[in-house]
């Protein structure tokens, strides 16, 4: 007899609401976790759109520390010397089921296992999860612990982007750095009336702020800003791959650098600076996938890849979220049927498949390969879009000529078969 | 040798964030030591570490200090087949703790 019915390793967006599905159907459950608190040891850009949670806390929803709704979408191109604005609003934006939330980890973890908690999943906090127990078939029957070896009838994997068990649990090989990202951040203190000043928000709402560009000095990858309640997160994340070999400055520098820009260091303006923190984002998609079950393990969240980057959406946690509740009530039904093979938890596949997050995979599937090329919109596209700009608004006096004729070289400059290439591309993988 | 430049002092951010050092346990090892590995992968993590950790000084000295490791893991996936040899999560309740993530 196993010591529980569940381990769930890793006490994130999927951990918690894993266990959550797991003790609310009346499965023990033990959550270990190696922060000293959920949400220690994680990070986020970030923003979470609200259906995924909607579906696992319909009664308690509001109850949720999210930082601010999101009410502006903004993109910007950055040039060494320009820099290009969208900032879109819209009703839809903010309708129930469709709106997202900034949020931050620290807080928004510890809710999320507190209503595991408080549904009867126990945890452990402290300690990372360094190897698995599996019994002589090679089935997962439990986790060590420190010194500890406990067991349980299912296990599922919940920990992370940089997960150590993934492999040890289904043999899959270390992602590789072409589709892993590496994401610094910095979270800036700013009075809440600032904040909507700044960002010329209604009370309660923000932006999601996302540059490409010269933020990165044109290798792979972007600059983010996303407003919370009282602070302002500001961050880059870049491709691991090219930045390791292409890129003339360190991320951090680059970090430096975006917030030294004359578009964002007013909004930064005597903030408090309280927190620099690092993280990686597994852009891999359904590319990098490893398989998502095993005898007795079930693999949900980033460990699995589960994640977006379309350079003006970025996802993950709502993928992890529902991966995280789909992966629980298949828990229940496979410790139901006394079947905890990879057979028994294949509901668990099915779920996923007929869910948007397997549909979405796949629909992106092309996504990271197109984005990992895509080197005109980090150094090219920008400064194409500086050109135009400056022969629309800049006014010198002397005679203005027409402007198709003031137009077509700029766009003959970065090539015509070079934006049909990149549109046709990004048509194809989006 | 490298010519990445940078400005920036992140060990001064460092500082302001909460740390649990493990000092008698090194949960990131590199192949004989910082000073020993190849340049061109020792640069690799000079620009991909988001904690500045890896450093090369004025003489081209290489070092390595965990001390303030944010625990993301690129330095495993970057070089995780050269000259990472160790990466394991710090030992129990040590290492970083994120106040706001």
């Amino acid at each position: 007899m196993a010591d529980f019915d569940a381990i769930v390793v890793g006490s994130g967006c999927a951990g918690s609401v894993a266990a959550y599905e797991l003790a609310k159907a009346g499965k023990s459950v033990l959550v270990v976790e190696r922060g000293n608190f959920a949400g220690a040891k994680n990070m986020t850009g970030g923003r979470i759109y609200g259906h995924c949670l909607r579906a696992v806390f319909p009664d308690n929803f509001d109850e949720i520390p999210f930082e601010r709704k999101v009410s502006h979408e903004r993109i910007s191109l950055m040039s060494p010397d320009s820099n290009f604005t969208i900032d879109f609003a819209s009703d839809e934006l903010l309708k129930d089921g469709q709106e997202s939330y900034t949020v931050l980890r620290g807080p928004f973890d510890q809710w999320l296992a507190e209503q595991a908690e408080n549904a009867g999943a126990e945890y452990i906090y402290g300690i990372a999860v360094e190897k698995l127990v599996k019994d002589e078939s090679g089935k997962v029957i439990g986790i060590f612990a420190g010194e500890d070896e406990i067991t349980a009838d299912v296990v599922v994997l919940c920990d992370g982007a940089n997960s150590l068990l993934v492999e040890q649990a289904v043999g899959a090989k270390r992602v590789p750095a072409s589709q892993m990202a590496v994401g610094v951040k910095q979270v800036f203190e700013l009075p809440e009336e600032e904040i909507e000043k700044r960002f010329q928000c209604n009370p309660g709402e923000g932006a999601a702020w996302l540059f490409a560009g010269d933020c990165t000095h044109g290798t792979f990858g972007g600059g983010i800003i996303y407003t919370n309640k009282d602070s302002i997160s500001i961050g880059i994340v870049a491709g691991i791959e090219a930045t390791a070999e292409k890129a003339t400055v360190p991320v951090y520098q680059m970090l430096e650098d975006l917030k030294n820009r004359p578009e964002v260091a007013p909004v930064l303006k005597d903030a408090k600076l309280v927190e620099h923190s690092g993280h990686m984002v597994p852009e891999g998609g359904i590319t990098t996938m490893p398989e998502l079950t095993a005898d007795g393990v079930l693999i949900a969240g980033d460990n699995a890849t589960m994640c977006v980057n379309l350079g003006y959406t970025v996802r993950g946690m709502d993928y992890a979220v529902a991966a995280g509740q789909m992966a629980g009530q298949a828990a229940v039904k496979a410790l139901d049927a006394g079947d905890t093979s990879k057979a028994g938890l294949k509901c668990y596949i099915d779920a996923l498949e007929d869910s948007f997050v397997m549909k979405d995979m796949r629909q992106f599937k092309n996504v990271p390969a197109f984005m990992e090329n895509f080197d005109r919109m980090f150094c090219g596209y920008p400064e194409m879009m500086r050109d135009m700009m400056n022969t629309m608004f800049v006014v010198d006096g002397t005679p203005v000529g027409p402007m198709k004729k003031s137009m077509m070289p700029i766009v003959k400059g970065m090539g015509m078969m070079n934006l049909f290439k990149d549109v046709r591309g990004a048509m194809k993988a989006l | 040798m490298s010519d990445i430049k940078f400005t920036v002092n992140v060990d001064e951010y460092l500082s302001l964030n909460k740390y649990e050092v493990d000092e008698s346990n090194a949960h990131i090892e590199l192949k004989g030591g910082a000073e020993a590995c190849d340049p061109a992968e020792f640069d690799k993590l000079i620009r991909v570490c988001p904690a500045a950790l890896y450093k090369r000084d004025e003489d081209g000295k290489q070092s390595f200090d965990y001390a303030g490791c944010l625990e993301c893991g690129t330095c495993r996936i970057a070089c995780g087949d050269t000259i990472v040899e160790k990466w394991e999560n710090p030992q129990p309740t040590m290492g970083v703790e994120y106040r706001f993530g």
